[in-house]
């Protein structure tokens, strides 16, 4: 109850501030349009961003709020970096892409920014990786920090899980297994789903008909419901061979998505062949291949791009789902999912020792930071050739 | 009205069908499990006898579309069949304890209600908040405001529903011991205590769901904010607020019924994740369990469900999106 009265007082004071504010700037500025014209809810608007100023900064100074401190610190650094990384675009580089640069909003450069430290990453695992992702230690369970004194390891910077494999490695690996995967199963449904769009597009009649019609039954199943029953069967099929599963996996996650590529690919498909120029084409004498290739792909590549972006995400999301519930990709192979749902008890000795009981929100923040990067990347371009302004 | 009715009950006859066709799906890929239920139930060492005895049982000697319509009528009068895991076959080995076996409605039923609970407490904060927070956007587009929430709910969506809620649960249970991080939700209890429990999964849900919606409802009222009678009444001297609430919010009403179905829709697939993590006992845990066991009436029974109830949204969305559209309302 006494949360409620304290929340209700806290916005009668912003309100009153709000409303001292606008009328201190009447009057120091001499009732400038800027004042005058303010609605209150302005007002209030910049009461509450003030508020939310102070309350930041006092919660910096208390003594328990090292996650606070590390969320802004990161924050900071990585609006810097992004900064930093537009500038390095504008400067370097051809004409075109300086162009690009000079246009760029910080979100969109922060998201190129993080997909290309993603990449170096996952391409170079096994360079940048202190350990092996199955290499297994005497001493298990070590605390991160890298201090004996505290039980940890200096050779362990993260410390090491229950059955003693170095945190810190499988947390680089998680980015070549958990990316990696995901990255190929969205090729593969691009793949299916897109030639078969564009297919069922181009030759419509009753090609068009069967695929939208068995897309569309497989649309009105929730995807990650369908991908956990279809999992239960795999896992049948699988049995014992762990990595079976994992291709199984892949393919199945494939195909479901397969279907929102189909839908795309064959709507922006249908607008492209009502063109004049595959009209000519086709008089031309033209094959279905060609057609397909060297028409309607080229003028397709916005939206596709677009998409491809999107779909990523679904794919990283509903693979790291599945890993978490126990379904996904499977030991002995690192991956994110899976270590949020080993590491997640650990959630509870954030009192004590902040750096144990982040490192669940280490594998699952790296699963956020990379689906938030390439949102920010597609809403820029979206945004760009759409030509939405306002 | 007729024919708005005609179009209604078009819809309507379309869902079922639909619901018709995945009910075959499902099942089929059910089916495409190797061996049997009964090999799977006894283990290898199973004699033939006792395999024979729990296939005639279960009625797996019959042909699969026979048993497809026994599974299909049982589950329109409410009978899912029995769960593997709690089927009680020790009548078969010989030792009868007494048992009765545990069916999947009665193991479904009190489930289903507590993810209901857990969806509803979560539409009833985030559907009212979401349309705020999207009335505001357009009001103050391109402000600072806007900005913030654009990356706000940019970054939610896009976080993996475990993220948010680890975030939360460090935030709210262990740092600030505000909210308890376990829904051990049970019947009879009071209902301001079990919205507690309940309260930090709602949450987390809400941030998933929040986001899609406040961006529809924004994007739906900016592009109507182009069209010549809001210019007209911003001409009139109208403040912007009146003009977004008065005018502009009536006309986008229908996109954004629509979002908040769909959302509502993507409530069910997220609350299995959700559900995982606050050991809430709704659906989707027992969905997962069933997954992990391989209790093959269970998890058909599971995805029935929740694929009936992702079709019923999608159809009342559907519905109301032409209720709410003289357009759609009168087809030509």
């Amino acid at each position: 109850m006494s949360v409620i009265l304290w929340i209700l007082a806290a916005l009668a004071a912003i309100s009153l501030s709000g409303w001292v504010f606008r009328l201190a700037g009447q009057k120091i500025t001499g009732n400038s349009p800027r004042f005058r014209d303010m609605p209150f809810a302005v007002a209030f608007g910049y009461a509450l961003a003030a508020a939310a100023v102070l309350g930041g900064v006092w919660l910096w100074f208390q003594p328990g709020a090292t996650f606070f401190r590390w969320a802004v610190q990161g924050f900071v650094i990585f609006a810097i970096a992004a900064w930093l990384f537009r500038l390095l675009g504008r400067a370097v580089g051809t004409a075109g892409t300086r162009k690009l640069f000079r246009q760029m909003p910080l979100t969109a450069s922060f998201g190129i920014l993080v997909i290309l430290i993603y990449a170096v990453l996952s391409i170079f695992a096994g360079v940048i990786a202190p350990y092996g992702q199955a290499e297994v230690f005497d001493q298990v369970n070590a605390l991160p920090g890298g201090n004996a004194a505290t039980g940890g390891n200096p050779d362990h910077l993260l410390g090491t899980d229950q059955i003693g494999r170095d945190l810190l490695s499988r947390l680089i690996y998680g980015a070549q297994n958990t990316v990696g995967i995901a990255f190929v199963t969205t090729c593969i449904a691009f793949f299916l789903g897109g030639s078969l769009g564009f297919l069922a597009a181009t030759l419509q009649g009753w090609l068009d008909q069967v695929l939208s019609r068995a897309v569309d039954v497989l649309m009105a199943i929730p995807s990650l419901i369908f991908a956990l029953l279809l999992m239960t069967i795999a896992s049948a099929w699988a049995g014992s061979e762990k990595w079976l599963l994992t291709v199984y996996m892949v393919l199945i996650i494939a195909v479901i998505d397969s279907t929102r590529v189909f839908r795309l690919a064959r709507a922006v498909g249908l607008n492209i062949v009502v063109m004049d120029y595959i009209e000519a084409a086709k008089l031309r004498g033209e094959g279905l291949r060609y057609l397909i290739f060297k028409e309607i792909l080229p003028n397709a590549y916005a939206p596709l791009l677009a998409e491809f972006g999107l779909r990523f995400c679904f794919v990283f999301l509903t693979i790291a789902s599945l890993s978490f519930l126990g379904v996904g990709i499977q030991p002995p192979l690192a991956d994110w999912g899976t270590m949020v749902r080993d590491l997640a008890q650990f959630i509870n000795f954030a009192a004590f020792s902040p750096l144990t009981a982040a490192l669940p929100l280490m594998a699952a923040g790296a699963i956020a930071l990379l689906t938030v990067a390439v949102n920010f990347v597609v809403d820029w371009m979206l945004h760009r050739t759409s030509g939405l302004k306002d | 009205m007729s024919q708005v009715l005609r179009i209604i009950l078009q819809r309507i006859a379309l869902g079922i069908l639909t619901l018709f066709i995945v009910s075959i799906v499902i099942f089929t890929a059910v089916n495409m499990l190797p061996g049997d239920f009964a090999q799977a139930i006894l283990g290898q060492g199973a004699t033939p006898e006792a395999i024979e005895s729990i296939r005639r049982d279960l009625g797996l000697d019959q042909p699969p579309i026979q048993r497809y319509f026994a599974w299909l009528a049982g589950a329109v009068q409410g009978d899912l069949g029995t769960s593997f895991a709690q089927a009680n076959f020790s009548s078969f080995v010989g030792a009868d304890s007494g048992g009765s076996d545990v069916t999947v409605a009665t193991q479904i039923a009190p489930r289903f209600a507590n993810t209901m609970f857990l969806a509803g407490v979560t539409a009833c904060i985030a559907v009212p908040f979401s349309i705020m927070l999207g009335v505001l956007a357009a009001l103050y587009r391109n402000s600072a405001f806007d900005r913030a929430a654009n990356i706000f709910t940019l970054s939610s969506i896009s976080s993996p529903e475990f993220f948010l809620a680890y975030v939360l649960i460090l935030f709210l249970a262990v740092l600030n011991p505000v909210l308890p991080s376990l829904s051990n939700i049970y019947d009879g209890m009071e209902f301001g205590e079990r919205l507690q429990k309940t309260l930090l999964p709602a949450l987390t849900l809400t941030l998933v769901v929040t986001a899609h919606m406040m961006r529809m409802t924004r994007a739906a009222i900016i592009n109507l904010l182009a069209s010549p009678y809001i210019e007209m009444a911003r001409l009139k001297g109208l403040s912007p607020l009146r003009v977004i609430v008065k005018h502009a919010l009536p006309n986008a009403l229908a996109p954004i019924i629509n979002v908040v179905a769909l959302n509502l829709a993507y409530l069910i697939t997220g609350v299995v994740v959700v559900e995982v993590v606050f050991v809430y006992p709704g659906i989707g845990q027992l969905f997962v369990d069933g997954v992990k066991t391989r209790d093959i009436p269970l998890v058909q029974a599971c995805c029935l469900i929740f694929a009936g109830a992702y079709i019923l949204l999608n159809l009342t969305a559907d519905i109301l999106s032409i209720l709410s559209n003289p357009r759609l309302r009168h087809p030509k």
